[in-house]
């Protein structure tokens, strides 16, 4: 385990109902970084993103082996509460998914379910920051009492990134951000992302290599559920040392 | 038919097919018509028959009035020999026992609605469900004999004992056991509604550390509202027009009131005493049922055509 | 330092929360459940002593002077029971006695010693003894619904009349047997006597007009309308009017019938002709939806298979698709008719609440319907009434839960097919 090190992962097997879906994977995320997890579609990328804030619970015949532990305390002991945990890591989903609600519910959600403002000052605070950390503040100051779902597809991610980090969380797992929008709405959100890691540990799944070259510094390449290389992104795409990577790299894989 | 030393293929059907053809679908369309000619016969019947009344008794009394006392003349020269017929306390009557079995019966279906979709584990839901249908397929006539003689003497016991005087045909014996039956109308229209709540809304709530609870009451709930609302304007509608279990446990007692331990009566309950039994068919105390019936006929389609149009809506923003 | 171990007090309270919004769930289930359990349980309990009976042995005098066996159908049967009350217990001579110690057999007495005499005429010419149905009160004093320990003012049967069937328990003269008359006889003002075979009959000839229209026009207005109809307004028109029928409350068809087919076209009251027709008109909706819910599920396939050997539409429909969507039509229809069964608000209209103590014979005769029947009996004073109401309710609940059963076997069979 590298000093700095915030997620470790040991031999973390997962499994559906009989099936297998991730084969004994190692893997050391460091804090204040992003890394990020790339891979052909169902090499188990998005199973392992989703075990790290324990989302595959809700899954009835989801199965997690091994451990993952978050500053040295393992997620999946008995003792955990999930409640506690996702407060700590939160996720920011393929599809934008705003509540019904307006843009102020939508960001406050989160702080009002944990308790964190303790007068409607404090909240219109923690609203204002979330917003201003996801570069949105200035497009919806003047409407935060409209619905969420009125934005468009970009603005509504970063809403969500704003409803996710509003709470204050020690890591932010993002599953495909950016594959339901367009360049423009994307090139804005990866900027975010290179914004937020000075205050987040950020983890990103994505399909696009262009994407982790850009964003992360740290990449972690699966395929067929098992964890094939992992190391400094600019290693990972100039010097790949498992030829599957390389094959993934230059597109043979897909 | 084509020769079978003809060289050329006869494309063209024989008339007499082609005949058969449009005979059979004239008999299809008739039958789909049906339907549309019962409601036009049931419109029809029902303002017929009320426009008669009101030549009778001016609308502005029936629908203002507050007395209700369809008496029939005991002489033909009978002074007010007509008998009062001010709909209010019918209505008002069917009003407190429907309001009364939507307090049962919204509370019960809801909550078991949301455990059903939230909670339980897909077997015991198989099992649960139907059971909860069985209420649904209860004749009413059953629900009325167990409000009657079970559920009106154990509510007056009740009442005695705490030194309530209650009515043994009270509205609330008549209400509760009416909420009981329309619990399976709300539980698995609203379970439907609540299925369809997309499963990327509980994620986000749940990604972000909301227990399961806060996920369902503050964003499950509010996102289904409008299918939950469309879910409660049917019941409220058959709760309206249930007949049997007002007519055998709620009375006749036209009583302006609000009070649920005393006894009421309802649009349906009159309906039925105004035309069991033999009558002349020309009395306004007989045709004043028709009347009741429109009113009855109106409120219920106003109130299905509104929910069936919010449920229809909340499908579509989903899809 | 990150913390999810050690759990706040404010998470604890969350916790609990949560608890108990699922014990709300629960309890909503349990309560709506414990109902149902309630509400059958109690209808069985006081409906179940309904199917057994009493019947007291009266040694009667049937001799030539009592009845003459030239002509026995003249003999003054009642005037012989009552005769042979009276030589049982000659200790009642007081007029209200009297009438007590005939109260303990049922007040078809005469009619049952005649019956008994015209199918056994070889025991004319001297005493026989013959059983008799026993009295409602003597009935269900046996049962147990009344009890004895209550002051004598406060029952409906003296210590006297109690004496008396005491009597004939320790001589062996009382004997307790299946209700069967309760399946063969019609509606009776005795309860002892009442029973439902007319009502049962009048439901079958209602449900059969019933079905006889309702089953085909629905079919035939689901092909139409799920096959042929074009998509424009006319359609549109039709599907909003059928969704709308199925939630008109079941009174307004009563009062359709009974204008429109009672007044306008004339037909006969209270018959089953008029019953069926309404309760098909309530009926149609229901089949038509579930009708169209199989065609749809019949897969394009086959129709386009049909179609590309050259088959017509029409033809396609009728021979292809209809058939593979039967069992699901059927499904519906059995659903529709368990409705119609037990529907009772629309009869009424018609006047179907008749005293029928004879069975229908034709769809054209005054009838009632086993429903009608409970909420006559409902309504009826006597004490004895309330466990033949349960047990009608009881007999009506077997039929409803037999075709439903029907219908999931049904549905269960064919519904993995495509």
């Amino acid at each position: 385990m590298s000093k700095t090190a915030i997620i470790s992962a040991k031999d973390v097997d997962v499994f559906y109902g009989e099936k297998q879906a991730l084969n004994k994977i190692n893997l050391d995320i460091p804090e204040n970084k992003v890394t990020s997890l790339i891979g052909p579609s169902g090499c188990g990328k998005s199973t392992f993103l989703r075990s790290i804030n324990r989302m595959n619970d809700l899954v009835d015949i989801c199965r997690v082996e091994g451990s993952i532990t978050i500053k040295g305390q393992d997620i999946y002991a008995p003792e955990v509460d999930v409640v506690a945990l996702r407060a700590k890591v939160g996720m920011v989903f393929q599809k934008p998914n705003p509540f019904p609600k307006s843009i102020y519910e939508n960001v406050a959600y989160g702080p009002k379910i944990h308790g964190l403002a303790k007068s409607k000052t404090d909240m219109d605070e923690i609203v204002e920051w979330s917003l201003i950390k996801a570069g949105l503040w200035k497009e919806v100051k003047d409407r935060l009492d409209q619905p969420g779902t009125g934005l468009s597809g970009g603005q509504q991610q970063r809403l969500c990134i704003a409803r996710t980090i509003a709470v204050k969380p020690q890591v932010v797992l993002m599953d495909e951000p950016c594959s339901a929008l367009d360049p423009i709405a994307t090139a804005i959100i990866e900027e975010l992302i290179d914004e937020l890691r000075n205050n987040f540990t950020i983890v990103i799944v994505t399909h696009s290599m262009q994407q982790a070259a850009r964003v992360s510094q740290r990449t972690a390449f699966f395929h067929l559920g098992e964890l094939v290389e992992s190391g400094a992104t600019k290693s990972i795409f100039t010097s790949p040392e498992d030829e599957r990577t390389q094959n993934y790299i230059m597109g043979r894989i897909g | 038919m084509a020769n079978s030393d003809s060289a050329t293929i006869d494309l063209v059907h024989s008339q007499r097919k082609k005949g058969f053809e449009l005979f059979v679908m004239g008999v299809l369309i008739l039958c789909s018509l049906v339907a549309v000619a019962v409601t036009v016969g049931i419109v029809l019947s029902l303002l017929f028959e009320a426009f008669r009344f009101f030549e009778r008794i001016p609308l502005t009394d029936f629908l203002f009035g507050t007395q209700w006392s369809p008496q029939t003349a005991l002489r033909a020269d009978q002074v007010a020999a007509e008998g009062a017929f001010g709909a209010v306390p019918l209505i008002t009557g069917t009003l407190l026992i429907s309001f009364i079995a939507m307090c049962v019966a919204t509370p019960l279906g809801l909550l078991s609605a949301i455990y059903l979709s939230e909670y339980a584990s897909k077997r015991s839901r198989n099992l649960i469900k139907p059971a909860l249908e069985i209420l649904a397929g209860i004749p009413t006539v059953v629900y009325g004999f167990f409000a009657a003689l079970t559920v009106a003497p154990l509510l007056r016991a009740g009442g005695e004992s705490v030194g309530l005087n209650v009515s043994s045909e009270s509205a609330l014996a008549a209400g509760l056991v009416m909420g009981i039956m329309i619990i399976p109308l709300i539980s698995s229209l609203s379970d439907d509604v609540i299925n369809a709540v997309p499963q990327a809304m509980r994620d986000a709530s749940l990604g972000m550390g909301a227990t399961h609870s806060e996920t369902i009451r503050k964003v499950v709930l509010p996102s289904a509202i409008p299918g939950i609302a469309g879910s409660l304007l049917l019941a409220a509608s058959r709760a309206i027009g249930e007949t049997m279990i007002v007519v055998m446990a709620a009375g006749l007692a036209a009583n302006l009131t609000a009070n649920p331990l005393e006894a009421v009566t309802t649009i349906t309950a009159q309906i039925v005493a105004l035309l069991t039994g033999d009558q002349e068919f020309d009395s306004a105390k007989t045709l004043s049922a028709f009347a009741l019936g429109l009113v009855l006929f109106v409120t219920t389609l106003v109130l299905n055509v509104v929910a069936l149009r919010i449920v229809r809506k909340y499908q579509e923003q989903y899809d | 330092m990150t913390d999810f171990i050690t759990p706040s007090s404010q998470l604890k309270s969350r916790k609990s929360a949560e608890k108990r919004f699922q014990w709300y769930g629960r309890g909503a289930i349990f309560a709506s459940l414990a109902f149902l359990v309630v509400m059958v349980g109690s209808i069985l309990y006081k409906g179940s002593g309904a199917f057994t009976t009493t019947d007291v042995a009266i040694v009667v005098d049937l001799g030539p002077e009592a009845v003459d066996p030239a002509n026995p159908q003249d003999a003054r049967f009642e005037k012989i029971v009552k005769d042979a009350l009276k030589a049982r217990f000659p200790e009642a001579t007081k007029r209200a006695d009297r009438r007590k110690l005939y109260g303990l057999v049922s007040n078809d007495a005469g009619f049952e010693l005649e019956r008994f005499v015209l199918a056994n005429p070889d025991k004319l010419g001297g005493e026989v003894r013959v059983w008799f149905r026993a009295s409602d009160d003597f009935d269900i004093l046996l049962k147990g619904t009344v009890d004895r320990t209550v002051d004598e003012s406060e029952r409906r049967l003296s210590d006297q009349e109690i004496g008396w069937i005491d009597t004939l328990l320790a001589d062996g003269d009382v004997k307790r047997g299946f209700n069967w008359s309760f399946f063969t006889n019609g509606d009776s003002r005795e309860p002892e006597l009442a029973g439902i075979l007319s009502a049962l009959v009048g439901s079958a000839l209602t449900l059969l007009v019933c079905f006889c229209f309702s089953f085909p026009v629905g079919i035939l207005a689901a092909i139409y309308l799920e096959e042929f109809a074009p998509k424009n307004r006319f359609s549109d028109i039709i599907e909003v009017n059928i969704n709308n029928l199925a939630a008109v409350p079941s009174i307004v068809f009563g009062l359709l019938g009974l204008s429109m087919l009672l007044n306008t076209f004339g037909m006969p009251r209270s018959s089953p002709l008029v019953g069926g027709l309404v309760l098909s008109l309530m009926t149609l909706p229901t089949i038509i939806i579930a009708a169209r819910a199989s065609l749809r599920a019949v897969p394009p396939s086959i129709r386009e298979a049909a179609l590309g050997m050259g088959a017509s539409p029409v033809q396609a429909t009728f021979h292809h698709v209809a058939p593979l969507a039967l069992p699901g039509i059927m499904t519906g229809t059995i659903v529709g008719m368990a409705q119609a069964l037990g529907e009772t608000a629309p009869l009424l209209m018609i006047g179907m609440v008749a005293f029928i103590v004879d069975v229908p014979q034709s769809i054209l005769e005054p009838a009632t319907a086993l429903p009608v029947q409970i909420f006559l009996w409902a309504d009826a004073p006597e004490r004895a009434f309330l466990e033949k109401t349960s047990a009608a309710i009881i007999v009506l609940l077997l039929f409803l839960i037999t075709m439903n059963l029907l219908a999931i076997v049904l549905r269960r069979r064919f519904e993995k097919r495509f």
